[in-house]
């Protein structure tokens, strides 16, 4: 057909819904990279790994009595190896390891995806005003990000949670503020260069204002790697909050992985043998991290273009 | 052995899950010492793939059939050794993004040695300096120019030290893939000088890739048309651009205006449709699906490369007839 | 609609670079284009033309002079640069980088008019969805339903071109400003898009102004045509007189490098265009000039001018053939033909 020829070809009329075959096309993408993600073996067995723990931290109180993790309710013995009745053994208390492990797996995994939402939040806002606005609010949220970047994590971890006090909220509340600023320069590196992109030009010579350009152009444009990067930090997240627990910073009313490698510590169950105590909680910890590990190479792998076929 | 490369019956097949995909078919092309000869077409004609033969730096998913002599030696078939001498010094190519291939941090005089040195460790640093200097002077850069970083050259100025580079071995063949296509009329029209200049000194032969038509036609002896795959037309470049026989390259020759034609004014003349996909060729003709003299019969059998007098050939069943 | 559209008055731009230097890009430019015409920006990369076609949308802010659009000077609030923008689009270089690659061809196209609320006040009572259809339709995209959910990746070369048209076209713009709009398409495809301009000129009564590097181009669609190098228009007038008799050196050795065209003598500039934070005195085109060169503007009695004597700048006269040109001036002097330079 050429383009010259003919015309009277104004005001067709569309028989479907645009929006609607939209929806449909982004649902043939997702499904899309769903199965180049299949195809990612590690990736897969983070996923696996990852849904059995979800699975265990939803399903807590059907697999555990929750009256387990009372003191007062304790039924067994002082650090008990593991036998039939208690197939991890018993804590210092006389409760079930295993109970203790299940419940902790919903506040580990509470708190690391809560602190990564946070972290996120905050990261993909400053990285992206910070990169996209030149001139002195550029220029003083970029060096926010750098000032954060370089204060050491645990001491000011530490300060916040003795000024903030002990408790769950907060121990999300200092994961969350305090790892930030890795994102945010990820971010803003990228928000860099899509700007400059011709893209954005033709949106501002449509009379597109900053917040259109940023919300509608950069913005979905970093998604996938705020995505992959998400997975990388909840991995980080868990981690502070078992260290941070592990130091008996943690919310003291509630059993986390953390929380029981240091009550591990606290009475000597490395010196005394009872490795039932120290080896499950640092095992769910380790397979959680590098399931999210797993998860978030194998999801920049399918969003990169330029990683595919490597 | 006159010829300096001749390829024949050359096709080459990239191997997909989706099937075969043909990229060149049975392209046969000549090519003499002291000449230019230009390969013209859109984008997916083939015209590159079938280049990256001559020094057998097709990707290893594809299948080459056919022969590719470079001086009687089948490129296809010849031992690495054989085939790394002749990377070295008997071919080499300029490519259109090559300006990109420079070393930021390294001076385009050691750039342009290092394959001297390569090729042939004895020469001394001072032998290889004077003859960076000479090759700078032959694509019309000052020797000085040497102790420059790429940064602080211009697109053209990168684009000769580039053709200086692909001189450096004093090859026999130059293979260049658009190289003036991201430059300015009046560089390109720079470094065009510098390459015919060079050709008909130094006395060797120059396959020239273009979609520019009209590029070719005023550069090269000779201009070869493909179309999906295949050779379309060939001939003179006069004869070519001026009085196409093949309606494609017709076509492509009508979309640059002659300034000053009054068939021209307020006429921009151009192609319907899009070049084929090489995976789902149109049986019969390639070009019919966008043919404006298209019959019948031209979905029925690929046309043939016909001779027309001289040195011309196109494969259209409706040249000659009414 | 009759009269002049949008305007630069003299403009001058500026740039600071890296290293600190003001880069004059542009220095005093004069330029109409009206309704129902093409006008041809020509010259070389470095000539300043891509500048000159931003700060007409407002895209730069000139130093000097002034852009104005149906005799007004432009604002540069958001809301007037917005209703500027509504009125007057542009088509960027490069359609492969323009098009977000995550937005599908109907969100590319409607994008504009959503920015605007064009759907909901359109006169016809039309819906989106049939108001982009329509847009890609007059930019040569049919059927439009089955493009709708493509992605640019998808496409070729000319349809995202065609993309980009019909995003610009769906704001029911007066004026077009198309940046190369064929320099990175094949061949085949550019009569395509060109012929399209020249129709939508024919059946919207849009003003064209073109960009670009090709004289080939300016021949197939300009009514008028406008040389610049490093900064300044240096010779301006009807496209076949320009094109046909050019007066100034530059604008014949531009042509005369043409490929295609054999009668002339290709007159092959040395050097490129030198950076604009520093212009020659005098002419600027003085230091490639090549009747400086071969001694012809000296036999004249001009050279001392020509490196001297800086030139007046051209006015935007849409009739008059001018030439920024000492030698050429002495020539209109005593020959037939008329130059403008004082």
């Amino acid at each position: 057909m050429s383009a010259v020829e003919g015309d009277g070809s104004t005001g067709v009329p569309a028989t479907l819904s645009a929006r609607q075959l939209a929806r449909r096309r982004r649902r043939e993408s997702f499904l899309r990279s769903w199965r180049i993600f299949r195809r990612n073996r590690s990736g897969m067995l983070g996923l696996v790994i990852l849904a059995v723990f979800a699975f265990i931290a939803l399903a807590a109180p059907l697999l555990a009595s929750s009256q387990g993790l009372e003191v007062t309710q304790a039924t067994g013995g002082v650090l008990e190896p593991p036998s039939s009745q208690y197939w991890l053994g018993t804590d210092d208390q006389g409760r079930s390891v295993l109970t203790l492990l299940i419940w902790g797996a919903r506040i580990s995994l509470f708190v690391g995806l809560a602190a990564t939402v946070i972290s996120m939040v905050i990261g993909t806002l400053i990285g992206l005003i910070s990169g996209f606005s030149g001139g002195w609010a550029g220029a003083v949220l970029f060096r926010l990000t750098e000032w954060f970047l370089v204060i050491p994590f645990l001491p000011l971890a530490i300060v916040l949670a003795t000024v903030l006090g002990r408790s769950l909220f907060n121990i999300v509340l200092v994961i969350g503020v305090t790892s930030w600023p890795g994102t945010a320069l990820l971010i803003r590196s990228q928000t860099l260069s899509i700007k400059e992109r011709a893209y954005i030009e033709r949106a501002r010579v449509l009379g597109a204002g900053r917040w259109h350009q940023m919300s509608r152009h950069v913005l979905p444009n970093v998604m996938p790697m705020v995505f992959a990067n998400t997975t990388l930090t909840v991995a980080i997240a868990i981690l502070a909050e078992t260290t941070l627990s592990f130091l008996g910073l943690g919310d003291p009313t509630r059993v986390s992985w953390g929380s029981m490698l240091d009550d591990a510590f606290q009475v000597g169950a490395i010196t005394t043998g009872a490795w039932w105590f120290i080896v499950p909680p640092g095992v769910c910890v380790v397979l959680v991290v590098l399931a999210f590990t797993l998860i978030g190479q194998a999801l920049e792998e399918v969003l990169n273009p330029r990683l595919k076929g490597r | 052995m006159s010829d300096l490369l001749r390829m024949r019956d050359v096709s080459l097949t990239y191997r997909s899950e989706g099937g075969d995909v043909p990229a060149v078919r049975n392209v046969d092309l000549d090519l003499d010492r002291g000449e230019i000869v230009g390969i013209a077409g859109e984008s997916g004609c083939g015209k590159s793939t079938l280049a990256s033969t001559i020094l057998r730096l097709q990707p290893p998913t594809a299948r080459v059939t056919g022969e590719v002599l470079f001086e009687g030696q089948d490129v296809l078939t010849m031992s690495w050794g054989h085939l790394r001498a002749l990377r070295w010094a008997g071919a080499s190519m300029v490519f259109q993004g090559a300006l990109h291939s420079l070393n930021p941090v390294q001076r385009v005089g050691d750039q342009i040695a290092e394959p001297i040195h390569l090729h042939d460790p004895e020469t001394s640093d001072k032998q290889a300096h004077l003859r960076v200097g000479e090759l700078l002077e032959q694509v019309g850069l000052p020797a000085a120019r040497a102790r420059a970083y790429p940064h602080q050259l211009s697109g053209g100025q990168k684009q000769r030290i580039m053709i200086a580079m692909a001189l450096a071995c004093r090859p026999r063949l130059i293979v260049a893939d658009e190289p003036t296509t991201a430059l300015d009329v009046m560089v390109q029209a720079q470094v065009l000088h510098v390459l015919s200049g060079l050709v008909h000194e130094l006395g060797v032969g120059m396959l020239m890739i273009s979609h520019d038509l009209s590029v070719l036609a005023d550069l090269c002896d000779r201009i070869v048309v493909m179309y999906g795959g295949r050779v379309v037309e060939q001939g003179p470049s006069k004869l070519v651009f001026g009085e196409a026989l093949h309606p494609y390259a017709e076509a492509l020759s009508a979309a640059f205006p002659r300034v000053g034609d009054p068939a021209a004014r307020y006429a921009p003349s151009g192609l319907p449709g899009d070049p084929p996909d090489p995976a789902a060729l149109p049986p019969g003709c390639s070009f019919a699906p966008r043919c404006p003299r298209v019959i019948d019969d031209c979905t029925r059998a690929v046309p043939e490369l016909r001779s027309f007098g001289g040195d011309r050939q196109a494969s259209c069943i409706r040249v000659g007839q009414p | 609609m009759t009269g002049r559209l949008l305007e630069a008055r003299n403009v001058s731009v500026e740039f600071v670079t890296r290293s600190g230097h003001v880069a004059r890009a542009l220095d005093g430019v004069n330029l109409q284009v009206g309704a129902g015409e093409v006008v041809a920006l020509v010259g070389e990369s470095g000539s300043g033309k891509t500048t000159v076609a931003r700060t007409m949308l407002g895209l730069e802010r000139p130093v000097a002079g002034e852009v104005a659009f149906d005799g007004e000077p432009l604002g540069y609030s958001g809301r007037r640069l917005r209703e500027l923008r509504r009125r007057v689009q542009m088509v960027l270089q490069d359609p492969a980088g323009a098009l977000n690659p995550r937005q599908t061809v109907y969100e590319s196209v409607a994008e504009g008019m959503r920015l605007h609320g064009l759907a909901a006040k359109d006169p016809a009572g039309r819906t989106e969805t049939e108001m982009v259809a329509a847009a890609m339709a007059s930019a040569g995209l049919r059927p439009p339903e089955r493009l709708f959910l493509r992605y640019p990746h998808e496409l070729s070369g000319g349809q995202r071109q065609r993309v980009l048209i019909a995003g610009a076209l769906a704001l029911g713009p007066e004026l077009l400003i198309a940046d190369e709009p064929v320099s990175s398409l094949d061949a085949s495809i550019r009569g395509e898009i060109l012929a399209l301009l020249l129709k939508l000129r024919d059946e919207l009564g849009l003003g064209v102004l073109v960009v670009t590097h090709d004289l080939g181009l300016a021949w197939n669609i300009a009514d008028r045509i406008a040389v610049m190098y490093l900064g300044r228009v240096v010779e301006a007038g009807p496209t076949e007189e320009v094109l046909q008799a050019p007066q100034h050196p530059y604008t014949q050795a531009l042509l005369s490098v043409v490929p295609e065209i054999e009668e002339l003598r290709p007159v092959v500039l040395t050097g490129e265009i030198p950076d604009p934070t520093r212009i020659p005195g005098g002419c600027r085109f003085h230091p490639r000039c090549p009747a400086v060169a071969d001694g012809s503007a000296a036999a004249d009695g001009v050279e001392r001018s020509c490196r001297t004597q800086p030139l007046e700048v051209l006015p935007a006269d849409p009739q008059g053939h001018h030439t920024a040109c000492h030698l050429a001036a002495l020539r209109s002097s005593t020959g037939p033909r008329t130059g403008s330079i004082v």
